[in-house]
């Protein structure tokens, strides 16, 4: 599971994805974890530094964390060529 | 270190800044509280879905409605359409208010007899009253509206058998300019039935026509209509007048006032865009006053204004089930509140705000309810701030014809709550039980054994 490499998130969490032209906006947990998943962290790690930072459990962490995916990869911002590395 | 307070991921596309299918705003604003009493505590207490009727709202909205009449004519009568809403703590409201009562059968007569209405001051209307509902009717000297010719030789027949003068007006219909034009009921204007009707009435000498009605559709989002409609009862009456020597006591325009919601497919909110009550009554109160008849003797003017009396006073809190994605990808939103409680999201795109303060970020989504049918949309879409399993948010504007339309299917109908303007919270109708739904049951003798 990796970011597309020429999409990029901003400080403020504005994507913009240039093979597409179609731009984004990210909540503050939606940026943290972009650029978790950016960063090649596997999904044990970064539930692991969300629960730690966030009143949340693990559930609905997990389940929250799915369906940010799912809309990553409907806004075509994830390669899925190389999902074996998921 | 204590914890921050969590948010799910959402990730936004961006459109360009036109008005979208979503509408122009986020309701970002959570609505916490209602009347003082707080969203969270009524849902605690009443459970959820709740239907929550503001006895404030319903006075104030009543005041401004009574107002921009009686500052503009002198002799104005409100009658609290039942149909509308006839929960009795809301009707009483509004006979508190001094509002008679106006009926379309002999449920919601007898359901204005029992608050205590005087006869005479129910006006009975629809096409569909029984020989029995037109004697009690009779007897109790209310004022009947004629709506078809069967209906007219009816009322002779009873006028003769009980040796009383029943009081009568004629429900008229016309062309208002407004498309479609509600024909169906009453005697059309412009073919002459209406006079037809008329000369029957005054040439049978056994019913006292004392008022002329009309009602010429609902949601009406032109006042203009009104002028017409008021221009041609005017006409009718002052023709009466000349003919007959015979004075009308009153104009009854009906109801159909656009109310504050919005309809759906529209980009303005109607709180923004709709008539106000002082369209509508400089429309009526303009015709009428620059009419022909007597300045010292204009007929008394009946309203029957049902929605845009009691939308706003009416609440529907609900709870998040589930969020989900549907095969598209698109959010969707399963909530607990379904269309047979909510029929008016048929028409429109109901206010919807959270119950609990949000972030600003929002997500766009579908509100489904739960019934398991595709019908069950409560609003196609909507922006909202993230709502999460178990959130509560409250849908606003609902108090018409919800509570009398409701359906009960696979699930009871939920408990209505009024809060009264000291902030105490009256239950006005107890939840549904299953024994009160299976009590009209009977099961046949050869059907209640079985093995399986
Ligand atoms: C005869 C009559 N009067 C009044 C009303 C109330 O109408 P509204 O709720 O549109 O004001 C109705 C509703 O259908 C009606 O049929």
């Amino acid at each position: 599971m990796k970011i597309k490499k020429n999409v990029a998130i901003s400080e403020s969490g504005y994507i913009f994805n240039p093979s597409t032209g179609e731009s984004f906006s990210v909540n503050p947990t939606g940026i943290e974890i972009f650029n978790m998943i950016k960063e090649g962290k596997k999904i044990e790690e970064i539930e692991q530094l969300i629960l730690k930072k966030y009143n949340t459990d693990k559930d609905t962490f997990e389940k929250d964390y799915q369906d940010f995916l799912g809309f990553l990869k409907q806004y075509l911002l994830i390669d899925t060529h190389d999902e074996k590395e998921d | 270190m204590e914890k921050q307070r969590y948010e799910r991921p959402v990730i936004k596309k961006l459109e360009s800044n036109m008005p979208n299918k979503y509408g122009m705003r986020t309701e970002y604003q959570p609505m916490t509280h209602i009347d003082g009493v707080a969203v969270a505590d009524l849902v605690k207490e009443h459970g959820s879905p709740l239907f929550v009727m503001s006895e404030q709202t319903i006075r104030r909205v009543y005041r401004e409605a009574k107002k921009a009449f009686s500052t503009r004519y002198p002799k104005v009568q409100f009658a609290w359409s039942y149909k509308t809403n006839y929960l009795d703590a809301v009707c009483r409201v509004f006979h508190q208010e001094g509002s008679w009562a106006e009926v379309v059968s002999g449920f919601e007569y007898d359901k204005a007899l029992r608050n205590g209405v005087d006869g005479s001051k129910i006006i009975f209307n629809g096409p569909d009253k029984t020989e029995a509902d037109l004697e009690k009717a009779i007897q109790h000297d209310s004022l009947i509206h004629i709506d078809h010719l069967d209906e007219l030789y009816s009322i002779i027949e009873l006028s003769k058998k009980l040796d009383q003068r029943p009081k009568v007006a004629i429900r008229i219909n016309m062309d208002t300019g407004i498309y479609p034009m509600w024909d169906r009921f009453g005697f059309n204007y412009e073919n002459g039935q209406a006079w037809d009707a008329l000369n029957k009435i005054m040439r049978s000498e056994k019913l006292e026509l004392i008022g002329l009605h009309c009602h010429i559709g609902t949601f009406m989002l032109s006042a203009a209509a009104y002028a017409s409609a008021a221009f041609k009862l005017a006409d009718l009456a002052l023709g009466v007048k000349k003919k007959y020597n015979h004075n009308i006591t009153y104009i009854d325009m009906g109801g159909g006032f656009a109310s504050k919601n919005t309809l759906k497919g529209s980009y303005l909110p109607g709180s923004d865009v709709n008539p106000t009550f002082d369209d509508f009554a400089e429309a009526i109160t303009s015709t009428l006053i620059n009419s022909d008849f007597e300045p010292d003797n204009l007929p008394l003017l009946i309203l029957e204004t049902g929605r845009a009396l009691i939308d706003e006073a009416g609440y529907l809190l609900g709870s998040v089930i589930s969020n989900k994605r549907s095969s598209t990808g698109k959010r969707t939103t399963i909530v607990d509140i379904g269309v047979n409680i909510l029929f008016t999201s048929f028409w429109y795109d109901h206010k919807i705000t959270p119950a609990q303060p949000f972030t600003q970020y929002t997500e766009d989504t579908t509100i489904y309810g739960p019934l398991c049918m595709n019908i069950d949309v409560v609003r196609e879409s909507i922006s909202l701030p993230l709502l999460n399993k178990g959130d509560h948010f409250v849908i606003h504007h609902v108090g018409a014809y919800n509570m009398t339309q409701w359906m009960q299917f696979i699930t009871l109908r939920p408990k209505v709550v009024m809060i009264d303007d000291k902030a105490n919270v009256h239950v006005i109708r107890k939840g549904e039980t299953i024994e009160r739904i299976t009590e009209f049951e009977e099961i046949p003798e050869h059907l209640k054994e079985f093995d399986l």
